[in-house]
């Protein structure tokens, strides 16, 4: 999987779970203040993250440290080459 | 003690008919059936009645998108009912952020179940490995007994007190009468009053297994259920909120608000002989104690709002235990025929139905009810084709009973009064 193409398949992924503006996915946002995200909110996008890409990650320490969407993919990428 | 007198100032409702009281009022008067048939249902083994008085699906696609996704991922359709039917009360009552924070507004409502649809959902997944992980964090909040309850404070950031009873087909009415009690003791000064449910087709089957559900009509759906007939066959469930936002008379006048109409009397016991037949003798009881607690005499009562779901051992149970308490001169209807039975939703839904009938003296009779089962008591039953002694010539009606009686034996009895000041 490419680097556009895990960006593209975890903002598909958040926009259809939250409900979000597909138009309006800049890494630089924060998941919080300006994708309007809460810790149940939090949660569920590693369960949500964990059906799309099918791996296990609700255990990794690197996930509390997630601040923006730039973060997720960075974090996804890693998992993926990680796995590979 | 010095009790309050408790008012109506405000009313919400998501029925079969759409969104809104005047949706609801609309499709009374003019005596439509919300009932359909449901092909779906037809891939369930063993399921019989094939028709249900659901909510119309855009109700949840356009006005439950209104609902903030923050809110709304906690709320199953009973809750997105129960939220947009408190909405409209609390607009309605001119009851905003100001009041929702004081901690002077509670909520007092419940449902049958919680969310069936959602609980199938997560057990149809977990069977599939007996796995957890894929369990998103907001499956209890749409399954704990209370869903409504807590959905309708967290939207709004209500303060007060909270409460979901749990009475099945009672709940919507028990909801009132309990907030009526509130109320009128001071422990509140407003609460939203009322019940919702969701459809599952697990409901109609409770009444199929029992013999209970309408099962002849799944080709004429619009002729079914017919409370008090002759020709019915069992009831039909249906889905819906209805709320009423109870205040203190005082609260209200101080407000300014609009008075809607009046709760003056309110019982509810258990009829406890068994848990799926009704017994008469204590429909009288619970009708007589709602009646003492109103302080008026039954000849007082211009109209009764029956439960009648159009069963046949509710019906018959009901309509001698009206004639024991009252005259056959005295109006009776229900509204099952045109809402089905919409369970938690349906002692509050009726309610504001009751309610508006008191203002217009316009009775809305009995669908489907050309020939009264033989076997019901005689009572002035209002009929479609109504004679002049069926109706109330139009005139207000001062005081009304509403029945409510579930499985479970829980019978309530509501006394409303058209608000006047003296």
């Amino acid at each position: 999987m490419t680097e556009q193409e895990i960006i593209t398949t975890v903002n598909a992924a958040l926009v259809e779970e939250f409900e979000l503006d597909a138009t309006d996915m800049q890494p630089e946002l924060s998941i919080y203040q300006d994708l309007g995200l809460d810790s149940l909110d939090t949660v569920d996008m590693v369960i949500v993250l964990e059906g799309t890409f099918n791996f296990k990650i609700r255990e990794e320490a690197e996930i509390k440290k997630i601040r923006t969407l730039g973060d997720i993919h960075a974090f996804v990428q890693r998992k993926l080459s990680a796995e590979a | 003690m010095q009790l309050n007198r408790v008012v109506i100032t405000g009313m919400g409702a998501v029925s079969p008919f759409g969104a809104g009281v005047a949706e609801l009022l609309s499709g009374l008067y003019q005596n439509r059936s919300a009932v359909r048939y449901c092909p779906e249902m037809t891939a369930i083994k063993g399921l019989r009645s094939l028709v249900a008085a659901k909510v119309p699906a855009s109700v949840l696609e356009i006005a439950g998108k209104q609902v903030a996704r923050k809110y709304r991922r906690s709320m199953s359709p009973m809750s997105i009912y129960a939220v947009l039917a408190a909405a409209e009360a609390m607009q309605q009552a001119g009851v905003g952020a100001k009041e929702c924070e004081s901690g002077r507004l509670g909520v007092i409502v419940g449902s049958t179940l919680a969310s069936t649809v959602t609980t199938e959902d997560f057990f149809n997944d977990f069977a599939r490995d007996h796995s957890l992980e894929r369990m998103k964090t907001s499956l209890f909040f749409k399954i704990m007994n209370h869903t409504c309850a807590a959905n309708i404070a967290q939207t709004f950031s209500i303060k007060g007190r909270i409460l979901a009873p749990a009475a099945a087909c009672a709940t919507g009415s028990q909801s009132i009468g309990y907030g009526y009690e509130m109320i009128a003791t001071g422990h509140q000064e407003m609460l939203l009053c009322g019940g919702a449910d969701e459809y599952h087709p697990l409901t109609s089957a409770t009444f199929d297994v029992m013999h209970a559900a309408s099962i002849a009509y799944n080709d004429d759906p619009q002729h079914t259920p017919r409370p008090f007939s002759a020709q019915r066959d069992g009831m039909v469930c249906g889905e819906g909120s209805g709320l009423l936002l109870l205040e203190s008379l005082p609260s209200a006048l101080k407000r300014g608000a609009s008075i809607l109409g009046e709760v003056v009397g309110f019982a509810t016991l258990t009829d406890s002989g068994n848990i799926a037949n009704p017994d008469s003798k204590i429909m009288v009881e619970c009708m007589n104690l709602a009646l003492n607690n109103a302080h008026i005499n039954a000849v007082q009562v211009g109209y009764i709002n029956a439960h009648a779901t159009a069963t046949e051992q509710g019906d018959i149970a009901e309509s001698h235990a009206i004639a024991t308490v009252f005259s056959d001169q005295t109006p009776v209807s229900s509204l099952k025929g045109h809402l089905g039975h919409t369970l938690a939703a349906s002692g509050a839904l009726e309610t504001i139905a009751t309610i508006d009938m008191q203002h217009t003296g316009h009775i809305v009779p009995t669908l489907h009810l050309t020939e009264i089962d033989s076997r019901c008591a005689p009572l002035n039953y209002v009929r479609e084709v109504a004679s002049s002694v069926e109706l109330s010539g139009n005139k207000p009606i001062d005081y009304a009973l509403k029945n409510s009686f579930a499985l479970g034996g829980v019978n309530t009895s509501l006394v409303l009064r058209r608000y006047s000041s003296d």
